[in-house]
């Protein structure tokens, strides 16, 4: 099977930690991981900001560079979701491209999606002696409905021990440019969210997207809070007890 | 045409809600109330095992009579008036008021009594009312206390849910007649207290106002689903009843009632059944008010009906399941969204109804979580209609530009890998000193309240290169 990794902008930039792990999970399960290097970003921010137009570069640009793989993985749940929700009603209208969307959003996976129904694996091999919250991130859940997955995968790594989070389902407050545009608010709902987190005395607060793991971050770390924000896929890569 | 009246904000979201924010009180109502209906609609929705069936079919049902509908509404009003009902049509708010207070003039009567209906609060009918002299008392428990305050409804079904117990005990002691300071602020003393205001006002009242909740086609019936049993006292005991009803309530006929009977108490109190419904077909000789009128209004319907995505906000049924599950509502309440219709449905049909980029502010208040979507008995995809809403309507130069040259970067490979480089360099001098706290504009709304990462030495397409 030949797998891409779509690294997304974001964590090309930010978070490359993140797709280093994705590259040596999939590695240590036998895969070879291939990483198309004319991917850019997918237009989420354009597309969910209005801006259609400015985003259809994007689109075109993702079907191409992705067009010949047999399997696409992102370790983002929003970017995902963007292509196989928001993907074939941008491309309506030009029979080309809803060709090429339809043919690759089917195939375009979030981690757990990949490693659980794909390849049917839920122990990758991880330990990771540590406890965490898990906060599955809105577009995960509720567009994607990766349900139980990423906690299926971390309920197989070895010493975690995993601690539930109040309001889990609630979203942190991020949604892109509205943490901007209506920063009061968007901190009202961070203030609850990071609280949450605190109250559960987990090391780490995990999720499946590094937007939004930023976001109840950079609360956390603007509270002093001691919990520190990790994508499960490095909790899934790591093999000691290095953190 | 645009739709006019209480449904246009005259602050931006933004700066409306942080007034709201500031509120700690409001914040721990609304955090109660919402999460009681949220719990109490989960339990009643998860007992009904083909729940995603009877969604499809109440969306079914209704974007068949959006299809249909000037069809539908023409045999409404041929059986309605063949009932003995007086059908009138309004095409905006202020018409719909003319309309509604020369019938009361009419009827000689200071007085009206009124089922809480959400069209009359849209057109502002009680403050048309007021003007022409003539008093309108609304008798749906919270609909009272709001009208007591001189306050306006903050939520679809629970107009007063901004409030608590002890500040509605506050408001009978100032402003209901007759009500003493043994007033205790048990819910049962409080209502008893309503009960006795309200029933000089049943018994007196010679012209009732309603809404309703749905409008048979086929027969000419109007629906009112309501649980205090004020509803059935105004729609009953007066001479005379006039409906005020949005065009977008019609059903083609008594089997497609049924699949919303079952959809909407248990969306909007969390209640299997709601305790009564009325329904009546123009004039039964000898029983009921003896003349009916309905006020068909439009308001801005037609023109939300012309947009392809947007349309499927005329689906609503009122049952504000979407504003229980909203973390935006339930931080800053009804009122930030400056319309009756507040939370994620109003904020695709108040923008639409009034057209022209007023309410333009509404569609950004969302982070697009999706919670309301997966909430609405009548499956409107809100966070579609959101952005969609987004990219139709007006946008500050700056911004545009900003996105524009963001494309313009994103389109190319070459491009992209520069600016991750430039942004790594950028931020190299600051490295070592831990995050960001403090960002000028506009990046100073994320450090308002988040410190932000640097990026790394190395970004994933460089270490990739190099292995």
């Amino acid at each position: 099977m030949r797998i891409a990794l779509f690294i997304t902008c974001v964590n090309d930039l930010m978070f490359p930690g993140t797709g280093k792990a994705v590259v040596s999970v999939l590695e240590r399960l036998g895969h070879t991981v291939d990483f198309p290097e004319a991917q850019t970003c997918c237009g989420q921010m354009h597309a969910n900001s209005g801006y259609r137009a400015e985003a259809m570069p994007m689109v075109r640009g993702f079907v191409e560079t992705f067009a010949d793989y047999d399997a696409v993985v992102a370790p983002s749940g929003s970017c995902v979701a963007m292509v196989r929700d928001s993907y074939p009603r941008l491309a309506l209208g030009d029979p080309d491209l809803e060709a090429g969307v339809a043919a690759i959003a089917p195939r375009t996976y979030e981690l757990a999606e990949l490693l659980v129904d794909v390849l049917g694996v839920t122990d990758v091999g991880a330990v990771f002696p540590h406890t965490v919250t898990y906060h599955p991130t809105c577009h995960g859940l509720r567009m994607l409905r990766l349900g139980d997955k990423p906690l299926s995968l971390l309920r197989g790594v070895q010493g975690l021990e995993l601690r539930p989070l109040e309001g889990a389902q609630e979203c942190c407050g991020f949604g892109g440019t509205f943490a901007l545009k209506n920063a009061g608010v968007s901190s009202a709902m961070l203030a609850d969210k990071c609280g949450a987190v605190e109250d559960t005395g987990a090391e780490y607060v995990v999720a499946a997207d590094n937007s939004c793991l930023m976001h109840i971050g950079g609360g956390l770390s603007r509270r002093a809070a001691t919990a520190r924000p990790i994508h499960y896929a490095e909790i899934l890569a790591s093999t000691g007890s290095a953190s | 045409m645009n739709g006019t009246g209480n449904i246009v904000a005259l602050k931006p979201f933004p700066d409306a809600a942080r007034l709201e924010l500031d509120d700690a009180q409001l914040r721990t109502n609304l955090r109660r109330a919402t999460h009681t209906i949220r719990d109490k609609r989960l339990r009643v929705v998860g007992e009904v095992d083909d729940w995603e069936q009877l969604r499809l079919s109440g969306a079914a049902i209704k974007d068949d009579v959006l299809a249909r509908l000037p069809e539908l509404l023409e045999r409404f009003e041929e059986a309605a008036t063949k009932a003995g009902a007086v059908v009138h049509w309004a095409r905006d708010s202020a018409e719909a008021c003319e309309i509604v207070t020369a019938l009361v003039k009419e009827t000689a009567a200071r007085e009206v009594v009124k089922v809480k209906s959400m069209a009359t609060q849209e057109i502002g009918l009680n403050e048309a009312l007021e003007a022409a002299g003539i008093a309108a008392t609304e008798t749906d428990l919270a609909e009272l206390i709001v009208q007591l305050a001189e306050d306006t409804p903050s939520h679809i079904l629970v107009p007063a849910i901004h409030y608590n117990r002890s500040q509605i005990r506050e408001i009978f002691l100032s402003k209901m007649p007759g009500v003493t300071r043994g007033l205790t602020d048990e819910p049962r003393a409080l209502a008893e207290a309503a009960r006795k205001h309200l029933r000089a006002k049943f018994l007196t009242a010679t012209v009732g106002i309603s809404g309703a909740n749905f409008a048979i086609a086929d027969t000419g019936t109007l629906v009112v689903v309501e649980s205090e049993g004020n509803g059935r006292m105004c729609l009953t005991l007066p001479q005379t009843l006039i409906s005020v009803v949005g065009i977008e309530k019609i059903l083609p006929d008594f089997s497609s009632l049924d699949v919303f009977l079952q959809l909407l108490p248990r969306s909007s109190t969390g209640e299997r059944m709601n305790p009564y419904t009325s329904m009546w077909t123009g004039v039964t000789p000898g029983d009921g008010p003896q003349t009916t009128h309905i006020v068909l209004i439009d308001n801005g319907r037609t023109a939300t009906l012309s947009d392809e995505v947007g349309r499927q906000a005329l689906r609503c049924i009122r049952c504000s399941a979407c504003l229980n599950v909203c973390p935006v509502y339930e931080r800053v309440g009804g009122h930030a969204y400056g319309s009756v219709y507040p939370g994620p449905i109003g904020a695709i049909l108040s923008p639409q109804m009034t057209g022209d980029g007023a309410n333009k502010t509404l569609p950004y208040a969302s982070t697009l979580c999706g919670a309301c979507f997966d909430a609405c008995p009548v499956r409107i995809n809100i966070p579609e209609v959101l952005v969609h809403l987004r990219q139709k309507g007006p946008k500050s130069r700056a911004e545009h530009a900003a996105f524009a040259s963001i494309s313009w970067i994103m389109r190319d490979r070459r491009r992209y890998a520069a600016a991750l480089r430039a942004a790594r360099r950028g931020s190299a001098p600051l490295r070592g000193r831990g995050p960001l706290r403090r960002l000028p504009w506009p990046a100073s709304a994320w450090t308002v309240s988040r410190d932000l990462p640097l990026p790394p030495k190395e970004s994933f397409r460089e270490w990739w290169a190099k292995r």
